[in-house]
């Protein structure tokens, strides 16, 4: 009876003291819950209320803002002359520019993988191969635009060997031909991403139990077949996450096609994308247009992050 | 006698077994190595023609490309430093380092402190702000761009570089990472020591947790400073005077502004000094940096 009733009284006092430090974790969250209301969702949440206006500016005048309903999203699925709704036009656009630098990437950063962690090659100098290939990542993708607009254009280097050696009469307009503008494109994103997604697909190599791979080459299993029927089931979900990251990134995808087409995602729009038509409406004062596009962009992440966020919470909940 | 051949007959084909195997993964490691050297050229190409291009005149960028370096390297950084017909790269420079470091320092502890909060303090609703802070993580910049604009016009903050510094202090993936590194490291026990000794939560957390925390500030640090040097969509939008542009920014001015009017070799020089201080950073960093791009995302 006396141990019980101390054993109580040490429970009460144990709660009276976590309920005394509890408030801190409000404290300290104070900061980040500030910024986040101020500078993020008070912005998302005008952005999502602007979708619903008719708000532009027409010359020196402000149109609206006036409740419109749906019409900015009505207007945005409302085909342009010539007959093309314009957000499908991007959305493909953007599509193909991401899966020119993602389906060259994940093949050679799946190799490249492999080729690190395979027990049997034993490659040396891991760490200068690893460092070049992330290198191209912190490089600002300005810059490595600006540097193939320039390496590229009419009279840049690369038309000055092409022509010079004879293979060319004359130089080619690779920056104004739709096919070699994507091609370019993806490169430079090829380049920035495929160190990232190697260290990625390693680090999940290597996360698979040693044992495994040790067994299978005992039974007398070849490279290629070890890695169809053991390495890729148990890479999957690593290789579906880093897959949906690459994916979330290609529908932000801005920089590179921004200043490798000068902003207008020439030739015939081929390379405009969707956040660069945000950019556009945003900077044409359209406010109410420019908002829809942001739901949608939402949309399509939010559809995206949804797997990624079911995967993370399955043992990050507590 | 004819078992003996018969013997060495065995160990001869065992042998030959052997060395064809043998030949095989030289064969293979032959190959395997012209691939990564491939690769390693392939990203090497782009800076050797950056580094040799910023060393030419004009002219001799309008002549016969040679792919070898020219004399022209001190001018060129002359003129890009000291006479910005195009861009004022060193006001450039001194933007981008001012945003990158304040984000990166703010960022960092800030981060740190929430994830703190989460992991050391059992209070009501904790499990609901972890979720809501997870389900946020993965919503872009660009979505609330609109309104982060209109806010910018609202305080009066356009063109001013600490719109871009303060939401860093919210930065939802950052904060996660934070907390991925307290759940493996510290010890609630340190807290209640610190406690006991009369430390206040908030000393606690500055004076005991903060130092255990560094190669996770580090990285974090590291990355967010690249990012932010490296950011161009917001800052686009945000910056219009010339004197608040960083870098990326400039660079996109220059970009689309036709090439005849302004010197070759000067946006060559530019381009270069541009990504060169990154590039600096990386190569004294590079081994922690390759650590720790997977340490946070990757479950291991």
């Amino acid at each position: 009876m006396k141990d019980k009733d101390q054993a109580l009284r040490r429970g009460q006092k144990e709660k009276r003291k976590t309920i005394s430090y509890a408030k801190w974790g409000y404290i300290f969250l104070i900061p980040f819950f500030v910024v986040y209301i101020i500078f993020t969702l008070y912005p998302q949440l005008l952005t999502f209320g602007f979708s619903f206006l008719t708000y532009y500016r027409k010359g020196r005048t402000w149109v609206g803002p006036e409740f419109c309903g749906l019409q900015n999203y009505i207007d945005i699925f409302t085909p342009a002359e010539g007959g093309t709704i314009l957000v499908f036009k991007y959305l493909w656009n953007t599509i193909v520019l991401w899966l020119i630098c993602a389906v060259p990437q994940f093949v050679v950063s799946l190799l490249l993988a492999v080729i690190f962690t395979s027990s049997r090659l034993k490659i040396k100098g891991q760490g200068f191969f690893k460092t070049v290939f992330y290198m191209p990542n912190v490089i600002m993708a300005s810059a490595f635009g600006l540097l193939f607009m320039q390496l590229f254009s009419n009279v840049g280097p690369i038309n000055s060997i092409l022509v010079n050696s004879g293979m060319l009469d004359q130089p080619y307009n690779f920056l104004g031909k739709t096919v070699s503008m994507r091609t370019l494109i993806g490169v430079i994103n090829y380049l920035m991403w495929f160190g990232n997604t190697t260290l990625m697909l390693m680090a999940g190599i290597q996360s698979i139990d040693d044992s495994i791979f040790e067994s299978a080459r005992i039974d007398g299993s070849g490279a290629f077949h070890t890695f169809r029927t053991i390495t890729m089931p148990l890479l999957k979900p690593i290789f579906l996450y880093v897959l949906i990251t690459s994916m979330i990134g290609g529908i932000q995808m801005y920089d590179v096609p921004h200043i490798m087409t000068g902003g207008n995602g020439r030739p015939d729009e081929t390379s405009f994308t969707l956040v660069m038509y945000l950019g556009r409406v945003i900077g044409a004062n359209n406010y109410g247009r420019a908002g829809a596009i942001s739901v949608i962009l939402f949309i399509f992440t939010a559809i995206l992050s949804f797997f990624i966020f079911r995967s993370i919470t399955k043992d990050n909940t507590d | 006698m004819e078992n003996v051949t018969k013997t060495m007959e065995k160990k001869d084909n065992g042998n030959a077994r052997n060395s064809r195997a043998k030949l095989a993964l030289i064969l293979e490691k032959i190959l395997v190595y012209a691939f990564l050297i491939f690769n390693v050229l392939i990203c090497f190409f782009v800076f050797y023609i950056l580094i040799v291009n910023s060393t030419m005149s004009k002219a001799e960028l309008q002549g016969v490309f040679t792919g070898l370096p020219s004399t022209h390297f001190f001018e060129n950084l002359e003129s890009a430093l000291f006479k910005p017909e195009t861009v004022n790269i060193l006001q450039g420079t001194l933007n981008s380092f001012i945003v990158a470091a304040f984000t990166a320092i703010l960022t960092t502890y800030f981060s740190a402190l929430s994830a703190y909060a989460i992991h050391a303090y059992r209070f009501k609703g904790r499990k609901f702000i972890s979720c809501f802070i997870l389900a946020i993580m993965m919503i872009p910049a660009q979505v609330s761009s609109l309104g982060f604009i209109r806010l910018a016009y609202q305080i009066g903050a356009t063109d001013q570089l600490w719109m871009l510094i303060v939401p860093s202090i919210a930065a939802p993936s950052v904060y996660f990472y934070m907390l991925q590194y307290l759940k493996a490291t510290l010890p609630l026990d340190l807290v209640e020591a610190s406690r006991i000794d009369g430390s206040s939560e908030f000393m606690t957390f500055n004076r005991v947790v903060l130092p255990l925390m560094k190669p996770a500030l580090a990285v974090q640090g590291i990355f967010s400073f690249v990012a932010s040097w490296n950011n161009l969509y917001i800052p686009s939008l945000l910056l219009k005077s010339d004197d608040k542009k960083t870098l990326p920014v400039m660079l996109a001015t220059l970009a689309s502004q036709s090439f005849s009017k302004a010197d070759a070799g000067q946006i060559w020089m530019v381009t270069f000094l541009a990504i060169l201080p990154i590039v600096v950073v990386y190569l004294l960093l590079s081994k922690y940096i390759i650590k720790g791009v997977t340490s946070g995302s990757v479950k291991g």
